[in-house]
């Protein structure tokens, strides 16, 4: 181990292994609102402009919807596109390869333009599995019910009913996609238990399943008759007749040039705002997950739902820090690990809801019960050697290969020593309000994966998320062509930006005229300031 | 995450792109081209370590070898040279995995190359997920799919396996092609998915789903016990 690495461990305390008390519906309601992110008053703004508002936010999330374009005025547009499409996608994460292989299957001309390679994404770090009832005695239904009870009720029934009844159809379709699921001896997909459901219903490619997903995924894409442009985000949207959406202006990120694409349908699926860095936490999702497709559509007048509800894991890395906001998996809790504060007590029960621990961990940090880091963070000790000793020496290197592996790469083994954790920022609860076919409030503007809301309500079940990538992207890539087929030819010349002047115009009019950050960032800037 | 935190007093001598740079002990390479100024775009996809967009080379101070590296995931150490590599340049079968035939022979359609490997192993050495890569290319060409599938599980595509490879072949789309190829066309459909796609098919949730969606707000939340 390094020094820094060493010393840290010097010090810890005596873990004391009598289990907490458990929690009262009353206890858990208020402890919830005491400390989790999303119900606290500090760090919060109004939204003043716009479709949403009035509606209370994370200040990061005011700033990336109130923000002005990155395009200055006056916004002229080129005689001609430099493409015309009938389907854009904007997106190469999980739900814009799915839109764009089956568009493209339709015959439609399809363009993926994605901000760093095709599958550097949030799909691509998945690791614990998809949702699909089927197990026996399981069903579509229950499905249904453990969703909309985990989502607190605020969930678009209509959407989850397309969610739980197609989700199975597209599991096969990744089967014959030649995607490797864990089988169990009798050549079923093994099913594992996940948090929030009644029955085990995760299927999953050991820890790595996103990644078999984007393996094979962005393989059949990169073959398929789909033009893709990756380092090229879109930065804004172009503005048809009727206020309909008529394509995209992409930014080149080599040549820093803009590319102007005319298209007949724009399917947005530009994933999660993780990098945002809400709230100052860490974050789980890749180094492109910042907003813009939320963003970009809000200026259009489009609307959101829950854009006030996220997801904050409650097990991230904190030390050491360069490991920051790294996920470890629920399942490790599942299997026997245990959390215990600075004075060597656990503090809450580590198999209640992720919201709930997420929660604890923060309370028991804020009151001077965490453990400080050299940086001056805090955090709680999670144990993994408990379940060795329980399971039996080995388990932990069986079960968790990816942890043990990424651990040991920073000097800490996690076998022997607890990891030091932090809730970390991870997914986007809501999202651009949609229907089951993808549409938002803007016509021929489509929407698809995390970038969109309703479907997990307020709090989202391990799992949905990637299920709902396919089940989603599917529908939004076939609508896409049929809209597309349907729309009525405009000329280039009815194309422009107007949205964004007038959006900036209701901006200088509320707020008299002050400046207002620029977006989408596209990237966060971790350089050091004075470098 | 902020790469000017005082948690590393210790600096570190290392060199990146040829420059020589003083950085914090402790950081990883990515987070010492960020200390030092770099805009990295190429060569960054998810800082965790999965999609293998940070592939780099490396060598030690007084040390002949080569060394390689995924940037997001290792940490400097004094007297370190690196360099990323942005994009290594590999060839990929053109092929639709539904409409293989007779996967084992086709293989060598696709990807003739896999039977001219010379057994040197470097690929193996230098394999930043500790994969046997050599012996997934032999398992590919004996048509033992099951095992590459096994075997490369992990594979995060980083292509430092092509960079190494004396034969020049790109072992990590040659197990891509065996996996996908063992899981379409060898395995047998899983059981419990097919039984529950027919009975999806033959509507028996349909009812029920359809008696849940009629029901107003609040006897939904009620039927699904929603804890307020
Ligand atoms: C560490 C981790 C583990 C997870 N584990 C699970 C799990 O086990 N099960 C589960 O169901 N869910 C899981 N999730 C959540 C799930 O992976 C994501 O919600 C889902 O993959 C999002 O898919 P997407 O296609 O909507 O977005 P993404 O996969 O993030 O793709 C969006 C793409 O758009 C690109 N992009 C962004 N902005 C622009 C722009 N302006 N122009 C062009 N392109 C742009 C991005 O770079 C990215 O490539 C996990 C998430 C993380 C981060
Ligand atoms: S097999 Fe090749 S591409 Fe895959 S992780 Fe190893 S070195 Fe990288
Ligand atoms: S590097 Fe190439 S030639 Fe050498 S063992 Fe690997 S595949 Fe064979
Ligand atoms: S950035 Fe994805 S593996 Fe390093």
């Amino acid at each position: 181990m390094s020094d820094l690495v060493d010393s840290f461990y010097a010090h810890m305390p005596e873990f004391d292994e009598t289990p907490p008390s458990a929690l009262s519906p009353e206890e858990r309601a208020s402890l919830l609102k005491s400390f989790y992110p999303d119900y606290r008053p500090e760090g919060k703004a109004t939204i003043r402009v716009g479709p949403n508002a009035g509606t209370v936010v994370p200040e990061e999330v005011a700033t990336l919807l109130e923000s002005r374009s990155r395009i200055e005025g006056p916004r002229l547009i080129p005689d001609h596109p430099d493409r015309d499409v009938d389907v854009l996608i904007i997106g190469g994460g999980g739900a814009g390869i799915t839109a764009a292989l089956h568009a493209s299957e339709k015959g439609a001309s399809v363009l993926l333009a994605t901000k760093l390679r095709v599958g550097d994404s949030n799909t691509v770090m998945a690791e614990g599995g998809i949702q699909s009832a089927l197990g026996e005695g399981d069903s579509p239904v229950d499905h249904f019910r453990d969703t909309f009870r985990g989502g607190h009720g605020a969930n678009d029934p209509a959407l989850l009913s397309v969610l739980v009844q197609e989700g199975p159809q597209m599991v096969e379709w990744l089967i014959s996609r030649g995607i490797l699921f864990d089988r169990d001896p009798q050549g079923n997909l093994s099913l594992r238990k996940g948090g929030g459901t009644s029955r085990p219903r995760l299927i999953s490619a050991k820890d790595y399943t996103g990644l078999e997903l984007i393996r094979v995924l962005k393989e059949d894409v990169v073959n398929a008759p789909v033009e893709i442009l990756e380092f090229s985000p879109a930065v804004e949207l172009l503005q048809g007749p009727g206020g309909a959406c008529a394509g995209a202006v992409l930014w080149d990120l080599d040549s820093r040039k803009y590319l102007y694409v005319k298209a007949r349908t724009v399917i947005l699926a530009t994933g999660g705002t993780g990098r945002l860095h809400l709230g100052g936490f860490a974050t789980s999702n890749h180094f492109g997950a910042t907003g813009d497709g939320l963003c970009m559509a809000y200026r259009m007048g489009a609307k959101l739902v829950h854009i006030d509800s996220f997801q904050y894991h409650p097990t991230g890395v904190i030390f050491p820090s360069e490991m920051a906001g790294m996920l470890i998996t629920e399942a490790v809790r599942g299997a026997g690990a245990r959390m215990y504060n600075r004075l060597g007590r656990r503090f809450v029960n580590e198999l209640e809801t992720r919201d709930v621990v997420a929660s604890a961990i923060i309370r028991e940090c804020s009151e001077g019960r965490g453990v400080p880091t050299p940086s001056g963070a805090s955090g709680v000790y999670l144990d993994l050697a408990s379940i060795d000793r329980e399971a039996g020496e080995g388990t932990v290197l069986k079960r968790f290969p990816n942890i043990v592996k990424l651990m040991t790469r920073h000097q800490v083994d996690p076998t022997r020593f607890p990891i030091l954790v932090y809730p970390t920022l991870h997914y986007q609860n809501g999202g651009l309000q949609t229907d089951p076919n993808g549409h938002t409030s803007i016509s021929n503007l489509l929407v698809a994966g995390e970038a969109s809301g309703g479907l997990h309500g307020t709090n989202r079940l391990m799992g949905n998320s990637l299920l709902e990538l396919f089940v989603f992207g599917r529908r939004a890539g076939l609508e896409a062509v049929k809209e597309s087929r349907e729309r009525a030819p405009f000329s280039w010349k009815e194309v422009s930006m107007a949205h964004v002047d007038h959006f900036e115009q209701a901006l200088a009019r509320e707020f008299e005229g002050a400046d207002r950050p620029m977006a989408p960032t596209l990237f966060p800037d971790y350089r050091r300031k004075d470098s | 995450m902020d790469t000017s935190q005082k948690e590393h007093e210790t600096m570190v001598h290392v060199s990146i792109n040829g420059r020589e740079y003083d950085v914090p002990a402790g950081s990883t390479m990515v987070q010492a081209m960020w200390y030092t100024g770099h805009e990295v775009i190429h060569g960054i996809g998810c800082l965790g370590g999965v999609c293998g967009a940070c592939a780099t080379v490396y060598r030690m101070k007084g040390d002949f070898r080569l060394r390689n590296a995924l940037a997001c995931q290792t940490l400097v150490q004094d007297g370190m040279s690196f360099s990323m590599l942005d994009s290594y340049p590999i060839q990929r079968a053109h092929y639709d995995v539904a409409s293989l035939t007779d996967p084992k022979e086709e293989l060598f359609t696709f990807y003739p190359e896999s039977a001219t490997c010379r057994n040197c192993n470097a690929c193996t050495e230098v394999c930043p997920q500790g994969i046997d890569v050599r012996d997934s290319v032999w398992r590919a060409n004996f048509g033992d799919f099951k095992a590459v599938a096994e075997l490369t599980m992990s594979c995060v595509m980083c292509g430092l396996c092509v960079s190494r490879c004396i034969a020049e072949m790109a072992p990590h789309e040659i197990a891509l092609y065996a996996r996908r190829a063992y899981g379409a066309k060898e395995l047998p459909f899983p059981t419990n998915l097919r039984t529950r796609l027919g009975e999806i098919e033959k509507g028996i949730f349909s009812k029920e789903m359809d008696r849940l969606l009629a029901l107003s707000p609040e006897e939904l939340k009620k039927e699904c016990e929603v804890k307020s």
